[in-house]
């Protein structure tokens, strides 16, 4: 079985593109030109030289000795919330600029959730002089001032999205609307493994430098390219698409994808995707979706405003449907006290949808020899404020 | 066997269509909105199926969407107010909705209950023409559906051509790059593209959709395409004077 997108730009029975002929032909000039872009010679010189110089890549993969010590298990820790911007998201972007100014765009829009996505267009955009304009639900701008500012300060414009629930999935629906009325010189960038094909498969190849990274840094620590399990946060599923990409056809690896149970799954605020949706099609892909029976989409709910979102890549989709990856969810207190404990045992204060991935260990038990390969996808400056709120520190 | 629309688009006339949000203003104003357009003069409706996520719309028909899916409209609903309307109605009715929503009821399903009711079609934006053509079209076909497919200014003649040969009623020529209700009134631009599909001769009338609001927007639209719907315009017209006054609205536009 391919884990991998096929030629109709489907992963099994989830993908595709279920788009308005509005966007037909942005989308179809990007399927056209992604692979062919992504494969010259001065595309990958540049690219990877960003990553290198910009973003700091190679991202450390880090032993987290105390950690194995307390679970019994060889944890490493891939570290992406040392990136420029504090998280994986960059990888992506750096692509898309990159690909936007090859495809002669000029303006360029973005949806962001908790603002990271946002914050690391925002900086690619500066980076390249293009204008950047980034929709955030109404609701998030309010709870995200830091990242909001952040935005701000790197000189991009800031629209608040103020239709139906005022988060993520509106903030999505009006840069679609925007690329809608916009066809000719804005590229939209999108923030994770979602919406139609190419862009699942697009930023999945952007973020498998993550993977590759891990394969080679692995060699020299435990002389094998092989973990026996990575583990990694989904909200849309870019960092673990990026932690997987390069173990997807090897069933050796095992593939851990956590979800955000929020209050618990049952709870009826909760992002467990996996578990509470159904075959649907947001954004334009064809999915696992939370909805009605009636198909009118559903709003979830996390602590992490990262994994609030009511649908998930069509490549985890179809890892879930075959049973390659093992889906975990975890609830708002196991990751908050599983971000805790790394800051207490290893002196990392992790982005609270690393946290989600941290927490498996309290939930699974793995060898002693085993290799456990940690996505940390980001760093927790930026929620602060709910730590604080949290533990009343 | 022609269908009403297909009766329709032969008349010797430029045709109004109109665009409402079913549940909207209140939830069981479907029937007697769409007899009163009827009574009104107007050639063909299309009946809009609330959605939560309306990519393809502006701010006008989102809140009608939202008022609606709050004040209770399902599709289950839909279908059930609508089971009596050819008892009353003959002009083409056609549902306008999104994709997730038919998925949910079941595609075969829900054009078996289309046919049972008497809607003649269905225009939905976010199913493609490539995806309708190869899972779809034997159903719609079944049915004794029209399916209606979307054209912009930005598609390729060949493009068009192919959509041409897909359908089976007639096209939508959204008039510009916009959501819904975004602009109004039409620039050299606009009329140049009406004429250029115009001159395509394609087998499918166009009607053109989008940025039409008033009696000049209407005739400037159809001067070179078969007719023309009315969406926003309707809904703000709706929100502001209620549902008495629609004659005076459709009067204002085709007297
Ligand atoms: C640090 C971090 N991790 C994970 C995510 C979730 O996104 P994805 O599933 O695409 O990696 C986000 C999204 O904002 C994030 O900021």
């Amino acid at each position: 079985m391919s884990y991998n997108v096929n030629e109709k730009g489907y992963y099994g029975e989830f993908g595709g593109a279920f788009i308005p002929e509005m966007l037909y032909p942005n989308v179809e000039e990007l399927r056209q030109n992604y692979l062919k872009v992504m494969n010259e010679p001065d595309f990958k010189a540049e690219f990877n030289q960003l990553l290198k110089d910009y973003v700091g890549r190679p991202s450390p993969l880090y032993f987290a000795k105390r950690l194995s010590e307390k679970y019994n298990t060889k944890i490493y820790l891939k570290r992406e919330d040392l990136n420029h911007t504090g998280a994986h998201k960059i990888n992506n972007t750096i692509g898309q600029i990159l690909m936007a100014k090859r495809l002669g765009k000029t303006r360029i829009i973005a949806e962001t959730g908790a603002g990271q996505h946002g914050v690391a267009t925002a900086t690619v955009c500066a980076l390249m002089g293009l204008e950047c304009i980034v929709y955030m639900g109404e609701i998030d701008i309010a709870r995200q001032a830091p990242n909001v500012a952040r935005m701000k300060m790197l000189g991009a414009t800031v629209v608040p999205a103020t239709s139906g629930s005022k988060t993520l999935k509106d903030a999505t629906n009006e840069a679609i609307r925007d690329w809608i009325s916009n066809p000719v010189n804005t590229h939209y960038i999108i923030g994770s493994v979602v919406g139609p094909h190419p862009y699942p498969d697009m930023v999945a190849r952007f973020q498998s430098v993550v993977s590759e990274e891990i394969k080679s840094q692995l060699k020299t620590h435990e002389d094998t390219e092989t973990p026996d399990h990575v583990i990694a946060c989904v909200g849309g599923g870019s960092n673990a698409a990026g932690a997987y990409y390069h173990f997807l056809d090897d069933e050796n690896v095992n593939l851990i994808a956590v979800e955000a149970a929020g209050h618990g799954v049952n709870s009826g605020e909760s992002a467990a995707t996996s578990v509470l949706g159904k075959m649907g099609i947001i954004h334009g892909s064809k999915t696992l979706l939370m909805q009605t029976n009636d198909g009118q989409i559903t709003e979830p709910y996390s602590i992490s405003a990262g994994l609030d979102y009511p649908g998930v890549g069509p490549m985890h989709a179809h890892l879930y449907a075959s049973g390659r990856a093992e889906f975990i969810a975890i609830t708002d207190d196991q990751a908050m006290n599983a971000g805790l404990e790394l800051c207490k045992l290893e002196g990392i204060i992790p982005a609270i949808e690393s946290s989600h991935a941290l927490a498996v260990f309290e939930q699974k038990t793995f060898k002693p020899d085993a290799i456990v390969v940690v996505s940390l996808s980001g760093r927790g400056d930026k929620d602060l404020e709910t730590y604080i709120k949290h533990f009343n520190l | 066997m022609m269908n009403r629309i297909q009766h329709k688009l032969n008349e010797d006339k430029k045709l109004l269509s109109i665009y409402f949000t079913a549940g909207y203003p209140s939830l069981n104003d479907t029937v007697s909105i769409i007899e009163s357009l009827e009574n009104s003069g107007v050639d063909m409706i299309e009946i809009g199926l609330p959605f939560s996520d309306p990519l393809a719309d502006g701010p006008t028909i989102q809140a009608s969407s939202t008022q609606a899916l709050k004040n209770g409209m399902t599709t289950e609903v839909l279908f059930n107010q609508l089971k009596d309307i050819r008892k009353t109605v003959s002009i083409p009715l056609i549902i306008m909705g999104y994709f997730n929503p038919m998925l949910q009821y079941g595609v075969e399903n829900f054009c078996k209950k289309c046919h049972e009711i008497g809607i003649d079609g269905l225009i939905i934006p976010d199913l493609p023409v490539d995806v309708y053509h190869e899972e779809y079209q034997a159903t719609f076909e079944k049915y004794g559906l029209t399916n209606v497919f979307l054209i912009t200014p930005q598609t390729s003649d060949e493009r068009i051509r192919y959509i041409d040969s897909v359908s089976n009623g007639f096209i939508y020529m959204v008039s510009s790059a916009s959501t819904t209700g975004a602009k109004t009134g039409f620039g050299d631009e606009q009329l140049n593209y009406f004429k250029r599909i115009n001159d395509m001769v394609l087998k499918n009338p166009q009607i053109v959709g989008f940025g039409i609001s008033n009696s000049e927007t209407f005739t400037q639209a159809t001067t070179y395409a078969k007719g023309a719907i009315i969406g926003s315009a309707f809904i703000k017209h709706l929100n502001q004077n209620g549902i008495s006054t629609i004659p005076n609205f459709i009067k204002s536009i085709i007297s």
